[in-house]
This record gives structure tokens, C-alpha cells and sequence, in this order.
């Protein structure tokens, strides 16, 4: 049953519809007319033209759809889930699907981002509106055909049906659909009504990942493309004094050595010559006095955190006297330092600079800013630069920066050459925009057996929480409520990783209410439960969680994990937490091995609204958990002297196999429209994890990473 | 320079490259065999896994003046249609999320269920130890390997 659900978007404003010359239908999307009421379009939608549209659907002679999915694929699933749901409005077989990723070029394409966990939540609206319209018009053409009200026809994969009993398959009647108007106020399918929504596809390039096929920036060639490989200053800080390029002229392969700020590209014939010509290059750099070290960082965090110099984000009752005529007082600091991305595809990017135009392709979660940078950079105009987007191995943020196709487009420019820069793991490590070092303070006051104040201290290095965050959980849910925050500006850059803030806020915050509960007396389930019934009666318009979406999440968790009701041998921990518009709760199972608390098992549940690809949120899910697991362990990235002291997997660990506990993840069934699920599995992990390791041993962390508390602590035999 | 034929994928294929050049660059670079990954360059990774006859082998510190006329097999090779019971079960299990190290992970366990038939979970987990999922992707992956010494 179709539902008489509308939006109030305006059909004509975002869809464009023509024939296509070889026969069928084109439609053009434009992503911006679906942007959320607090997300305001950057443009008067009224002056967009065809060109202007981000997506396209074409529905051929032959019945098979194209589905041009927009955004950049970081192994987050959206090159499969966006299309799912323009399949599901347009009736048709997911088997007749073909999706490719949109033909990339700024002059046509806009908003195009891998970031937030934004895509579905972000276009699911105007992907069902495409879809819907596309069915609507194809029916009102193959009723014309018949001489029938189109109100009497309807329609099943891929087929218009009437009354009669007679049908015609899409692609027969898709040119004449072309030429008709679009249709205002096309009807909704009800949610109950879901075929392929929340039904599993497997991710749409599998053929080509387990057979090999070239997909990632990596894998991009061009004729004549040389590679480059990039020597920087090996400490943040340093400047590039000279340079002797004899011995790396002299490697076979190498054909070019050019300096550009403080960088030296190597240009070869082959990567592994670029490689051996950049450790052939004999630098001289500078030795300022006052690169960082991490010892400076770890005494300027703690010295912001003693001190009185904070922005307030959130102020709520009065904060002071709360401690003032407190019984009890806890008092926590938790620390994180520094964390690489590390994306298993090394960074790369493939730059042409003519004086025809700017061709880039390769990995990049931002191609419509990095266009527009590498146009200023060159001076040149942003309509010259097409960026090509390729399959990306991993983002975690790191994928949004342009620095390596602004190397690229440079090194390109300087040497006249088709060029693509290869970063070694070294190199990609070494030169990362990181996971900032950032240590919490939290501070809670007990009156009466409850929890009346609650203080959080910030300090991190370059830049704090933005501006939501202070509005999460435990706001609304504690009446004297302050959130401050202070920092230190490195010359080591930094920049969003996974869940940014809320990667490592989730594990102090929620640790820190695992003590409270313990002080308190309490079951930390029905402290999170107590505390988020007070918050329905305290929302105000700033806070972003729902009350009631977080306990049935955490019921859901505590019922499928058997929370209080662990076997024999089996310690558990608890965490909740809200970002990225979802909610998601936590039991990890922790034994003890060998005398060590060992994760076994971590039980996840999830509020995502409507859960588009069952298996592809799980997978989203899993990962998520993992690395808020790994990182919490293992993560650890030291500097001494402005220099990074790990630069690959010999020295920086990854979580791997024979590490990882099974990961259990249940949605909470749900009719809201759906939200991100790339980052919000992670932010509760560490917490979860913390807490049953307490329960296992007695003992409490407070540090990433807990690999190395745990050095000393033992499970009780 | 030198000169080399090697035998790969069932085919003879000839290349002049340095002999100090790693395999996994003759791959990618000279031959076009781009499935063959490149992660770290130190054999700590995995993604960069291929067999010389029959055995998984790092081609980031196999140079290829080491291969000699051993037979080498890629992910290319693997199968002549995709249809390896490990590309199967991957698929099946729908294992990858971004997909770059999973023809690393998919020639390391070709490589293992060729000598344990049978394998335990712990068996897979210690065999499958070697090689990183930065999307940890790792209980789908046991998941699979598991699944392929099922169907093999």
C-alpha cells in the first residue's frame, strides 16, 4: 500500500527529468534541496540548472536501472544502501540494478561527502521522493498507452500493471515516461510495505574485491603517469635547509627530483623507484628549539586541567554550590593520546595539470573543497578541475583532508607530468592530520543518593568538542550540569578521526558513570535508566537525544546480553551512548586467560531508525566496536622532539584476529527514518570494555592505552 | 636492469626491473596485476599475500630475484571465475567493508585450508593472525574461512 505520506519538498526543485538519446529515462538529483531544515541549502535552489544535479537514475529501453550513487565509498556501505532505497520506491528487482559511482566532476556534481555518518540520514528523503516520482511517471505513461486513469494502475518489480491484468515493463514505456511532467505529491510507500529496505544485499562491488579487479586510488593508472614519493621534514616543526639528490638521480627509474616548500618529490618510472630515490636523498633540516614532545603535551593537558582558563559550552543550575552541599564527591581524569588513522590503503593521489584543465582521481571523502583548493593553489578557476572519485581503503576521517591531491596537483604543475604520489606506510604515518591528544576531568557531586552536579573538563591539543556534544547525555539528566573546555595549539596537525571527540568523550564519560554507579550502590543499567527518565522531563531545545530512544536501547542491550545474569566465569561491562544521531548501548564479556582479563565477547544494540541493509549495518556495527576496542588497547602514538615514534605496523599495533572478541549486534525495531551507523558503534566500546575489565579484576583504567595498565594487572585466582 | 620470466597465474610473463625490485611491484607496476596490495612494505600487514608454489608469501620482501621458477599465484589467478570456495564464502558471509585487504586475507587462507582441511576456529584465528583489517572485518572472515573448509 502506497501511504499518503508527503514531504514538503518540492519535486521540481530537485529532480530534472529527459530522454535519453539511445532510448529511456534520465533523472537528475540534486542533493541539496534535501538537506535536513537545520542544514540550510548553500545555494537559491531556483537558479540550479541540469548540470547542477549530484545524482542520476537512468532506467533504460532494456528494463535495467542505473543508479549513479553520489557519495564517496570509504567502506561505509553507501554505494549499496543509498541505492537501495531509490530501488525500493521505484519497484524494482534489486537484481535489475546496476549501481555505479557517480562520474565525478565538479561542474556537475556538488555535496558529495563522506563524513558525519551523514549520507543516508542526509538523502534519505529525497532518495525514496526520486524513486517514487520515477514509478509515478512511468505509470502515467504506460497508462496513456492503455487510455486508463493511472490511478487504476499499479505496479510490481519493475512491471506497470492494470486492471485488466495486462502489464508493461518499465523499460518498454520509459522514453515516453521522459516526456512527461514531473508529478507533484507522488505517494510514499508505508514502511510495513518495505521489500528491499531491510533486506540484506551484499555490497555491490564484491565480484570485483575478492577477484582482484582494480577499484581503489592505488589501483589508478594513466599512460605515461610517473609516480612520486614525498621526503618532509621528519618532525613537525622542522624546515628543509638543502638538499643533495646525486645518489637518488642515480636510481634506475628516477627521472626527476624537485623541491616545493619544504618537501622534495622523487618522480620515477615505477613506485618502487620513487621509493628507493626518496631514501636516496641526503636532506639538512632545521633544529628548532622548541619542537613537542609528548611529555610536554601530557604536563600542558594536566596544567590546562589544574588551571581556570576554560570556554563554558553548557552551564545548567548552579554548578558550584551542587558541590558545595555535596555528601560525596568523584572526582576522575582519563587520558588519550595522539592516534594515525591508518587506512589500510596507503595515501595516494593521481594529479594531471595542463593548460587544458586539472584532472585529479583517487581516494578523497571531500572531492568538491579539494577541488576548490587545488583551484586556488594553482590559480586557477574551480570549473577547470574534475576530480574522479575511486573506491577508498578507509577513510576515518583522514580522507577528508586535500593534502595529498594538493601535493599532487603541485608536483604535477611544477614538473608538467601526469603524476600520482605514493605514500610508503611511513610516510602515511608519519604525516598525519592525527586523532588530537586530549585528557577529560570529570567531577560529580552525590546528594542524598543522587547525583546532583556534574563537570566536565576538556583539554585538548588544537581545537575542542563543537557544539553539539555538550547537549548529549548526561545533559537534561542532571540539573546542575557544566561542560568546559580549554586547549593548546601544536604545530603537529590534527583533525577528525572516527567519531570525532566522542571516540574517546564515550569512554571517560561512560567509564567514569560505571564509578558513580559503584559509589552510589547502584546497577549501572538502572543508573542510566533513572538518569534518562529525569532528562524527559528536562529537554530543552538544544539537547539532541531522545530519553526514550536510549532506554529502549539499553533494555534491548541488557536483555540480549543477559546483563546481571553472566555465566560462570564471564565479567561483564555496560556502556551507552548517543552520536551521530544514533543510539547505541554495549555489553562487552571479559574472562580471564592466563591470569589476564581477556574481551570475549561484546553484545551490541542499536537505534539507527529504519535499517536499510541489514547485513551492511552489521558490518558497520562490528567494525565500529572493533576499533573502539583496538584503539582503546593498542592505540598510541608517541613524539619526541616534534618526530612520531612509530611510522609502521612494527611499531604501532593493530588489533588483529586472534584479539578480537565475536561482536553481537540487534537493532531496535523502528519506523523512523534512518541515521549513520560508520562511527556511532565505536564511541561506547572502551567503556564497556573498562568497566568489565573492573569487574574482572578489581581494577579500574583510566588511560589509553589500557594495553599498557594492564601490564600490571592481574585477574583474581 | 635485469631480465626475468616468471611464471604466473598458469601463464610465462616477461620483465625487465631491477633484481632488488619486491614482487608485489613487479605485480602492480610492470604486469598490471593490481589486486596484489600494497600496506606496509615490512611483511606486518598481509594485504600484499601471494602464493609461490602453494605457499603464502609476503611480495612486499620477496624480491624477485628470489622467485626463481617458482609458480607464482595472485588473486587473479586464484580461480578462473571467481568461484574459489573462499570467494564463495566472502561473498556469502558478505565479508569486506572497504575491501583493500580482503585479497590478502582471501590468498592467506587459500593457502592455510590447503593444509588443514579441518581447521578449528583457533586454528583459523592463529593462521589468519598475520594478516590486518583496519575495518575489522574479523569475525566475518573466520566466518568465511570457516564456512569455505565446510563447502571445500
Amino acid at each position: 500500500m502506497r501511504s499518503t505520506t508527503t514531504s514538503t519538498i518540492k519535486r521540481r526543485d530537485f529532480l530534472r527529468v529527459s530522454a535519453l538519446t539511445s532510448g529511456g529515462m534520465l533523472i537528475g538529483i540534486n542533493f541539496f534541496s534535501s538537506c535536513k531544515p537545520d542544514a540550510a541549502p548553500a545555494v537559491d535552489i531556483s537558479l540550479l540548472n541540469f548540470k547542477d544535479f549530484n545524482a542520476y537514475l537512468r532506467i533504460a529501453e532494456d528494463g535495467y536501472v542505473t543508479i549513479f550513487s553520489p557519495n564517496p565509498e570509504i567502506g561505509q556501505g553507501v554505494k549499496t544502501a543509498m541505492p537501495m532505497i531509490l530501488a525500493e520506491e521505484l519497484d524494482v528487482e534489486w537484481g535489475k540494478v546496476i549501481v555505479e559511482q557517480g562520474k565525478l566532476n565538479t561542474k556537475d556534481f556538488d555535496r558529495q561527502t563522506a563524513g558525519g555518518s551523514q549520507s543516508i540520514r542526509q538523502s534519505w528523503d529525497t532518495l525514496r521522493q526520486t524513486g517514487a516520482t520515477a514509478r509515478q511517471m512511468l505509470i502515467n505513461a504506460a497508462a496513456e498507452k492503455w487510455g486508463v486513469d493511472p490511478a487504476t494502475c499499479t505496479t510490481s518489480k519493475g512491471y506497470i500493471l492494470n486492471a485488466k491484468g495486462e502489464k508493461l515493463d518499465y523499460g518498454s514505456v520509459a522514453t515516453e515516461a521522459a516526456a512527461l511532467e514531473v508529478p507533484e505529491n507522488v505517494a510514499l510507500k508505508d514502511p510495513k510495505d518495505f521489500t528491499i529496505i531491510g533486506t540484506s544485499a551484499v555490497n555491490v562491488d564484491l565480484d570485483k574485491i575478492v577477484t582482484g579487479k582494480p577499484l581503489f586510488g592505488l589501483d589508478y593508472k594513466r599512460d605515461n603517469m610517473v609516480y612520486a614519493s614525498v621526503l618532509r621534514p621528519p618532525a613537525f616543526g622542522q624546515t628543509l635547509i638543502k638538499f643533495d639528490d646525486t645518489a637518488a638521480k642515480a636510481v634506475n627509474g628516477v627521472q626527476q627530483v624537485l623541491q616545493f616548500g619544504d618537501k622534495i618529490a622523487v618522480l620515477a618510472s615505477n613506485t618502487w623507484a620513487a621509493f628507493k630515490g626518496k631514501n636516496a636523498l641526503q636532506a639538512t633540516w632545521s633544529d628548532p628549539a622548541d619542537l613537542e614532545s609528548t611529555e610536554d603535551h601530557n604536563r600542558i593537558l594536566t596544567e590546562i586541567l589544574d588551571g581556570n582558563r576554560f570556554d563554558t559550552r553548557r552551564d545548567d543550575g548552579d554548578i558550584d554550590k551542587a558541590f558545595t552541599e555535596a555528601d560525596q564527591v568523584l572526582e576522575r581524569t582519563y587520558h588519550s593520546p595522539f592516534l594515525p588513522h591508518n587506512c589500510m590503503e596507503p595515501m595516494n593521489f593521481f594529479a594531471h595539470v595542463t593548460e587544458k584543465g586539472v584532472e585529479l582521481a583517487g581516494p578523497i571523502q571531500t572531492p568538491e573543497s579539494t577541488a576548490r583548493r587545488v583551484a586556488d593553489l594553482l590559480g586557477r578557476d574551480a570549473a577547470d578541475v574534475s576530480v574522479e572519485m575511486t573506491r577508498q581503503g578507509g577513510g576515518f576521517g583522514r580522507r577528508l583532508y586535500s593534502d595529498i591531491p594538493l601535493e599532487a596537483a603541485e608536483i604535477s604543475d611544477k614538473s608538467g607530468l601526469p603524476v600520482k604520489v605514493v605514500y610508503t606506510r611511513e610516510d602515511d604515518m608519519s604525516a598525519g592530520i592525527y586523532r588530537p591528544s586530549v585528557k577529560y576531568r570529570i567531577k560529580a557531586s552525590i546528594k542524598d543518593g543522587t547525583v546532583t552536579g556534574y563537570h566536565l573538563k576538556e583539554a585538548a591539543i588544537n581545537g575542542n568538542m563543537y557544539g553539539l556534544i555538550p547537549n548529549f547525555f548526561p545533559a537534561a539528566a542532571i540539573p546542575n550540569f557544566r561542560v568546559s573546555t580549554a586547549n593548546f595549539q601544536s604545530k603537529i596537525t590534527t583533525g577528525a578521526w572516527r567519531a570525532p571527540y566522542t571516540n574517546f568523550l564515550g569512554f571517560a564519560e561512560q567509564a567514569f558513570f560505571d564509578e558513580l554507579a559503584e559509589l552510589l550502590g547502584k546497577d549501572p543499567v538502572e543508573l542510566r535508566i533513572d538518569l534518562l527518565e529525569q532528562a524527559k522531563n528536562n529537554l530543552d531545545d538544544r539537547i539532541q537525544y531522545s530519553p526514550e530512544r536510549m532506554i529502549e536501547t539499553i533494555r534491548l542491550v541488557a536483555e540480549k546480553g543477559n546483563w546481571g545474569k553472566p555465566p560462570k566465569g564471564v565479567f561483564q561491562g555496560f556502556a551507552a551512548y548517543y552520536s551521530h544521531n544514533t543510539y547505541v548501548a554495549e555489553v562487552a564479556e571479559v574472562m580471564s586467560k592466563n591470569g589476564k582479563p581477556v574481551v570475549t565477547k561484546i553484545i551490541a544494540a542499536v537505534d539507527c531508525g529504519i535499517v536499510v541493509n541489514p547485513t551492511g549495518a552489521r558490518n558497520q556495527v562490528q567494525g565500529g566496536v572493533l576499533d573502539g576496542l583496538g584503539h582503546a588497547m593498542y592505540g598510541d602514538l608517541r613524539f619526541i622532539n616534534g618526530k612520531p615514534q612509530s611510522n609502521n605496523f612494527n611499531t604501532y599495533r593493530l588489533i588483529r584476529i586472534q584479539e578480537t572478541p565475536q561482536v553481537e549486534v540487534h537493532f531496535v525495531p523502528s519506523e523512523e527514518s534512518p541515521t549513520g551507523l560508520g562511527e556511532p558503534g565505536l564511541p561506547p566500546a572502551a567503556a564497556a570494555v573498562a568497566n568489565a575489565i573492573k569487574a574482572s579484576t578489581g581494577q579500574r583504567v583510566y588511560d589509553i592505552p589500557f594495553f599498557n595498565s594492564l601490564q600490571d594487572i592481574k585477574t583474581p585466582s | 636492469m635485469a631480465h626475468f620470466s616468471l611464471k604466473i597465474n598458469g601463464e610465462t610473463r616477461e620483465v625487465d626491473v631491477d633484481q632488488d625490485t619486491p614482487l608485489l611491484w613487479v605485480l602492480r607496476d610492470a604486469l598490471n596485476l593490481v589486486g596484489t596490495k600494497y600496506g606496509c612494505g615490512i611483511a606486518q600487514c598481509g594485504a600484499c599475500t601471494v602464493h609461490l608454489d602453494g605457499n603464502a608469501v609476503r611480495s612486499c620482501t620477496t624480491t624477485v630475484s628470489m622467485v626463481g621458477q617458482s609458480e607464482i599465484t595472485t588473486i587473479e589467478g586464484l580461480s578462473e571465475k571467481g568461484d574459489h570456495p573462499l570467494q564463495k564464502a566472502w561473498k556469502e558471509v558478505d565479508v569486506p567493508q572497504c575491501g583493500y585487504c580482503q585479497a590478502g586475507q582471501i590468498m592467506t587462507a587459500a593457502a592455510f585450508l590447503k593444509q588443514n582441511r579441518t581447521p578449528s576456529r583457533e586454528d583459523i584465528r592463529a593462521a589468519m593472525h598475520g594478516n590486518i583489517c583496519r575495518c575489522a572485518a574479523y569475525n566475518r572472515i573466520e566466518e568465511a574461512v570457516a564456512l569455505a573448509a565446510k563447502n571445500h
